[in-house]
């Protein structure tokens, strides 16, 4: 009787936007179960917890009240009178953090298993604009309870743009929308969070899903040298998808017990007159950022070390994104060890700095 | 056995469903019933009924953290003084015998408007507005500062 | 009639003499009328001999009071010599001696007065004369003060105005002019160290450093006009008129009675005088900084009372602090603090009483208050740890959550298997 009426709703729907092509196409869709077959996971696992994210902020938007003498009081309101407040606060946080996570695990695992590379270069080049876009969702939203390491560390992270020469001062004063981080910072960053940075996330996002499912999951090279026959293969759904909702509810569950016993604290309110605490830190997917120009010398060759160091960044930032477009040009026979060796080369390098940054 | 097998598996399924639907609604639903205090800053404070205020009497409000002493003089004016003592932030409390504002820890002395007129507070008491609604007291913040 | 018989050129010096006047002077319009025949003022200011102070804001200047109406002579006369001759009255500069009597000529008639100030009291002189200023220029001292000394001549504003050298703000730098001056007061034998002293302490560094005029300047203390070290039964009143509370405990306590007994200086005797200090718990009990040490001896009664005192203070004020700390961490950790903040400022309160119980020397008295405020502490405290609980018990309702969806995790696991299976067969 079931399976009746889900026929009839189905009929109705096709005969009006003709969706069968998508039903089989979704019945059709393959995934390939190998060794390696566990890190086409980790984008669903990103997506899953941005979709959190959207759901805890628009929750949160509707007590915080952005502004110098309100965002921290509502922030404080949001957890001490709304019931749950603290709840749905501690996780929009949490979230936050496993986003970036998951999207940089996930960024590894294309990198290293090769799956970037043609036909796959504009997935791997949106997939880069999501976590340029993601940090800068984390970096516009630490702002936004207006505490004291917040603002110091937005103001010691906005202090870096204007180390990029010419435009700096120009990113800068653009950025924190005054010479200096002020309340006009707040509602800037306030806007982006919550209107510029979703509204091109989504569509950037809607992209790399589109390409994702055009192409189908990428097969690596010695899955590719496997006899037909020994190509194992499971339907995308309902097996696929069945595994990434088990996924997705182990990784709520993981979320709610950090939310729960790893509360986030408000901190103390920013005084902008004050002067700047010990230990202002950024975000730990910052720090080896930070840490490496906080490292560099002051002055490299008659250049400024910082202005060094942002450009060095920066140039490494735009090689990464374009990485399918000259890793091919690369000898084929030496290709995959020089990659893989680059690629642990950044992976060493953000880990050290990170662990500096912590210790020292 | 198998159709049992399945059976209990989609009893089992079907509850661990509801159960997670019931543990995210029941947050999400708390979340969206507005809190008591509908506001983060407190912008006023209800005081009870004006006529049932005993008049020559003073009492303590909580204004959001701070202490407001709400004052019906003897000719039945409302009168809301920060109740925080310029001094040393001890609570004042209003003298019916003498109609001015006392604070007991050394002896500083308020008239009605708030202004220190004696002892050792070096600066008047903040004064708020009162008005009665629906014969209700409603004390609000001096706009002037919000 | 007069204006009819007056020459040409002498109305023109009238008028120019009502212009220079009128000019800057609109403000006090009127009373300036007054000097368009001030024939003195004319001449002096001619000759450029008007007295070195002169200051067009002067009190007197701008009501309207004639050089003629203190030094006599005639001012409206045009004649020189007629107009500063002893026929006219004419006394000229008084000699230091005469001052307050010049100036008492006015200032103590009421009925003069009232017409100018109906407020201003009259008795300065009188007062003055009982001074230690007064009574040594009566013995014919010349260096002490008279009433020009710190009023100046010719620019005298109201103490009112802070530009007067009178003004709160400016007492003492008034009152250092002289007794700050070890060369000048050698022959007095009294400290000159007052001001450097008091510019230190928490009376001077509130009026001079903040510009608190509740504090008090040098007459505050000793007086003006009538000025006089503050006697050993009155200085508790002089510290009295501010700090009531502590005077009045202190005079009704047995401490108080011994003090007078044995003639010490009441407050002074542990405070200080013009090198007063902040007050810590520390100046209590039977410590280093222990004031109580300097007359009491290990045993007696008074170092038993004094450590016992001191233990309570301490007792109630180190939970205070424990008690802050814990509410900051309450607010740190987002969890509500408003109630904690209300019982933490009851319990201030009561540490503040109990400070200023001190001065009873009453062990009871500040046993209650210290209790008391301990009791409050205590509820903050317990109120704070149990919030900081909360923020972590706040776990258990995970406990329902995850097991639903632990529930709903293992189902689906075994569903996948299911599938799998049936799609093997």
């Amino acid at each position: 009787m079931n399976k009746k009426s889900d026929d009839r709703l189905l009929n109705w729907l096709d005969e009006r936007f003709n969706i069968s092509p998508f039903l089989d196409f979704m019945k059709h869709k393959q995934v390939p179960i190998h060794k390696h077959s566990v890190w086409y996971y980790m984008g669903g696992v990103a997506l899953f917890l941005f979709m959190v994210q959207v759901l805890t902020g628009i929750l949160l938007l509707l007590y915080y009240q952005p502004g110098v003498d309100s965002s921290y009081e509502s922030i404080r309101f949001i957890v001490t009178k709304v019931n749950f407040g603290w709840l749905i606060r501690s996780l929009h946080s949490w979230s936050a953090n496993l986003l970036v996570l998951f999207i940089f695990i996930h960024m590894f695992s294309t990198f290293f298993t090769g799956a970037f590379k043609n036909p796959r270069e504009l997935t791997w080049l949106s997939g880069f604009i999501l976590l340029a876009l993601a940090l800068g969702f984390g970096f516009s939203g630490y702002l936004l309870p207006w505490n004291e390491l917040a603002f110091f560390a937005t103001k010691v992270g906005t202090d870096i743009t204007g180390a990029v020469p010419l435009v700096g001062k120009a990113i800068k004063i653009f950025l924190r929308g005054s010479e200096d981080v002020t309340g006009g910072t707040l509602l800037r960053f306030y806007a982006f969070h919550v209107a510029i940075i979703p509204a091109i996330f989504t569509f950037v996002l809607s992209v790399h899903l589109l390409f994702i499912q055009r192409q189908g999951m990428h097969e690596p090279d010695f899955y590719k040298k496997l006899p037909r026959e020994k190509q194992k293969t499971i339907a995308f759904f309902p097996d696929f998808f069945l595994k990434d909702i088990l996924l997705w509810l182990i990784v709520l569950n993981i979320l709610l017990f950090l939310a729960v016993f790893f509360p986030w604290d408000i901190g103390i309110k920013a005084d902008p007159f004050a002067s700047a605490p010990q230990g202002i830190r950024p975000e730990w997917y910052f720090m080896f950022m930070f840490q490496t120009l906080k490292l560099l010398p002051a002055h490299i060759l008659f250049i400024e070390g910082e202005i060094v160091g942002v450009l060095m960044f920066g140039v490494g930032g735009v090689a990464w994104m374009l990485l399918p477009f000259w890793a091919g040009k690369i000898n084929a026979q030496i290709r995959t060890r020089v990659l893989t060796t680059l690629g642990l080369l950044v992976v060493a390098f953000i880990l050290v700095m990170t662990i500096i940054g912590y210790v020292m | 056995m198998s159709i049992n097998r399945r059976n209990f598996l989609n009893i089992f399924l079907g509850t661990g469903f509801l159960g997670w639907v019931g543990s995210i609604l029941y947050p999400l639903i708390s979340y969206l019933i507005p809190p008591k205090v509908s506001e983060a800053k407190i912008q006023s404070v209800k005081a009870g009924i004006a006529a049932d205020f005993p008049s020559n009497s003073g009492k303590i409000i909580k204004f959001g953290r701070k202490p407001v002493i709400l004052i019906k003089t003897n000719k039945n004016k409302f009168v809301a003084l920060s109740a925080t003592c310029t001094h040393l932030d001890c609570i004042v409390r209003y003298r019916a015998d003498t109609n001015q504002i006392l604070c007991a820890c050394h002896n500083g002395l308020y008239d009605l408007k708030g202004r220190n007129i004696s002892g050792p507070p070096p600066r008047p008491l903040t004064a708020f507005n009162v008005n009665i609604l629906n014969e209700e007291i409603i004390i609000s913040k001096p706009s002037e500062m919000s | 009639m007069s204006v009819l018989k007056l020459q040409p050129y002498k109305i023109f010096t009238v008028l120019i003499t009502g212009m220079v006047l009128l000019g800057p002077g609109l403000v006090s319009g009127e009373k300036q009328l007054a000097y368009t025949s001030n024939t003195c003022l004319a001449c002096h200011k001619d000759e450029e001999v008007l007295p070195e102070d002169f200051f067009k804001q002067d009190i007197h200047f701008i009501s309207g009071i004639l050089c003629a109406d203190c030094h006599g002579g005639d001012s409206a006369e045009e004649d020189e010599e007629l107009a500063m001759s002893a026929r006219r009255g004419f006394t000229g500069v008084p000699s230091k001696r005469q001052i307050p009597a010049f100036c008492g000529k006015c200032h103590s008639k009421i009925e003069y007065m009232r017409v100018y100030r109906p407020r201003i009291a009259t008795d300065q002189v009188q007062q003055y004369l009982q001074s230690v200023h007064g009574k040594k220029l009566g013995q014919g001292d010349e260096k002490v003060a008279d009433c020009t000394s710190c009023h100046s001549a010719h620019r005298i504003l109201p103490a009112s105005d802070p530009r007067s050298s009178t003004h709160a703000l400016n007492v003492p730098q008034t009152c250092k002019k002289c007794h700050s001056n070890s060369i000048y007061m050698k022959e007095y034998n009294i400290p000159t160290d007052q001001f450097e002293q008091y510019a230190k302490s928490v009376h001077g560094m509130a009026l001079m450093d903040k510009g608190d005029l509740a504090s008090p300047a040098c007459n505050d203390c000793h007086g003006n006009h009538g000025a006089t070290p503050p006697g050993l039964e009155s200085i508790s009143h002089v510290c009295g008129t501010c700090h009531l509370n502590n005077m009045q405990y202190f005079s009704d306590s047995k401490m108080g009675e011994a003090f007078v007994e044995q003639k010490l200086h009441g407050c002074e005797e542990c405070h200080g005088n013009h090198g007063i200090q902040s007050t810590s718990d520390n100046l209590l009990g039977i410590g280093e900084k222990a004031i109580c040490m300097n007359c009491h001896e290990q045993g007696d009664d008074g170092y038993i009372t004094a450590d016992a005192l001191h233990k309570m203070l301490r007792r109630v004020v180190s939970l205070y602090d424990s008690a802050k700390v814990k509410r900051n961490k309450v607010q740190q950790i987002g969890m509500d603090d408003i109630e904690i903040g209300f019982l933490l400022q009851e319990a201030k309160q009561s540490i503040v009483q109990a400070r200023t119980l001190i001065h009873t020397f009453d062990t009871v008295k500040v046993g209650q208050k210290t209790a008391e405020g301990y009791k409050k502490t205590k509820q903050a405290v317990i109120l704070a740890d149990n919030t900081i609980n909360d923020f972590y018990v706040r776990r258990y309702g995970f406990g329902a959550a995850t097991f639903f969806i632990t529930i709903l995790i293992v189902a689906l696991f075994f569903k996948i298997r299911e599938i799998d299976k049936q799609k093997r067969a």
